[in-house]
């Protein structure tokens, strides 16, 4: 068919401010609509400028290509709005809604263009459908992929802040565990804690487990490996914060922990980390009992 | 060749390995140390791996061996300047040295031998 998306171009062309009234009208009485996320003069904004995008790439490139190099401004401009979409807090559906909700005033034109020629209308429906669907599967891809960019974050961020290894008295250390202890963060926790040793020169480390919401066979394994590790750099480790549920567990698993000193609570661990390392405590400390 | 050199002080043996060990050199060391355990009738034996940045399963066991004999010979070892990744290479390769006492550094270990040699 030669005029393919002609009766679409001329459209985005001539009556773009129409369109985008009868659009910015629709989005802003549907049901996905976020006042509470996005103000209408933004709405407005967004709504023209991908407007105008489309008319441009419409203009001058392939309809059926939206990969095509004329549309990369178009596809640009709405990962960015997705971007900014998915740090906002909108759903994936009210992100795509936003791209697909074109369909209906653009088809309305369509209507009133080709009056009673169906077949010419049902043609130009069609190429609209496929073009605008792609653009909304566009949307929704970006969406998602800068969704997975804060999650991953987020999870590196966490990694960061949940082994603080503290240095509670001289020569003795502490490694407050919080959350899930797998394979990748016991690395971590290794990292720091060894390295935090050699810069100290501390003899005892207390790995306080209060924080760890489950011990299976697995989390017990690696809390061993981190012990094991840290006696290779000459210093003694004390396990504490077991509580009576996970004492139960440890047993009923078979785990051996009789060759590291365990504690009920931090402030017993550090008792007899301080009575261990022989610290002299303060002399005001001293002369108050 | 090479060496790695043992020197005596006092009751103490000091193994300091200042160079990458290969396996040839850890050997040689095994020799080496047992021989002079034996001539210096040692008290204690305190092996220097802080300069030590990669081992391997073999260069492990080697080290856990090494303070084994030492220990059969008695004399109290200790390995110290155990780094980092080093620990937890011999953790993950399930070398944790059981029976071996560690010391972060020279001064430590040396601490650790006099104690046991005055509970004597």
């Amino acid at each position: 068919m030669p005029n393919a998306g002609q009766t679409l171009r001329k459209i985005l062309s001539q009556n773009q401010q129409e369109l985008l009234a009868e659009w910015v009208q629709a989005q802003l009485s549907a049901a996905t609509l976020r006042s509470d996320l996005m103000k209408e003069n933004e709405l407005r904004e967004q709504s023209r400028e991908l407007l105008s995008l489309m008319q441009s790439a419409v203009e001058s490139g392939n309809l059926a290509q939206v990969d095509g190099q004329h549309w990369a401004p178009a596809l640009d401009f709405l990962s960015r709005v997705s971007r900014s979409r998915a740090m906002q807090g909108f759903s994936p559906l009210e992100t795509a809604t936003f791209v697909l909700s074109i369909k209906q005033p653009l088809f309305t034109r369509l209507r009133s263009e080709f009056k009673s020629d169906a077949q010419g209308l049902a043609d130009e429906v069609w190429l609209t459908t496929d073009l605008v669907d792609k653009l909304g599967l566009f949307t929704t891809e970006a969406f998602v992929k800068s969704r997975e960019e804060i999650i991953q974050r987020q999870q590196r961020e966490m990694m960061e802040l949940s082994t603080p290894v503290v240095k509670l008295w001289d020569n003795i250390l502490a490694l407050p565990l919080i959350g899930t202890l797998d394979s990748e963060r016991t690395q971590v926790v290794m990292e720091s804690l060894l390295q935090k040793i050699v810069e100290t020169g501390a003899a005892i480390a207390i790995i306080d487990i209060t924080g760890v919401p489950t011990v299976d066979t697995l989390v017990a394994q690696h809390l061993l490996k981190t012990v094991a590790a840290a006696r290779l750099m000459g210093a003694d480790c004390i396990i504490s914060g077991i509580r009576p549920q996970i004492a139960q567990t440890i047993v009923h698993l078979g785990v051996n922990l009789s060759e590291v000193t365990t504690k009920a609570s931090l402030a017993d661990a550090f008792s007899i980390a301080l009575k261990r390392t022989q610290a002299r405590l303060p002399q005001q400390l001293g002369s108050a009992t | 060749m090479e060496k790695i050199p043992i020197l005596k002080m006092g009751r103490f043996l000091l193994v300091t390995v200042q160079v990458d060990m290969h396996d040839q050199l850890a050997m040689q060391l095994q020799d080496d140390l047992t021989d002079k355990i034996v001539a210096t009738r040692a008290r204690g034996v305190l092996i220097d791996i802080s300069s030590l940045e990669v081992v391997d399963s073999f260069i492990g066991r080697m080290i856990s061996n090494i303070a084994a004999m030492a220990k059969v010979l008695d004399a109290e070892t200790v390995v110290v300047g155990i780094q980092p990744a080093v620990a937890i290479t011999l953790v993950e390769l399930g070398l944790s040295l059981e029976g071996v006492r560690t010391a972060l550094n020279v001064d430590r270990g040396m601490a650790l031998l006099q104690e046991r040699l005055a509970q004597e």
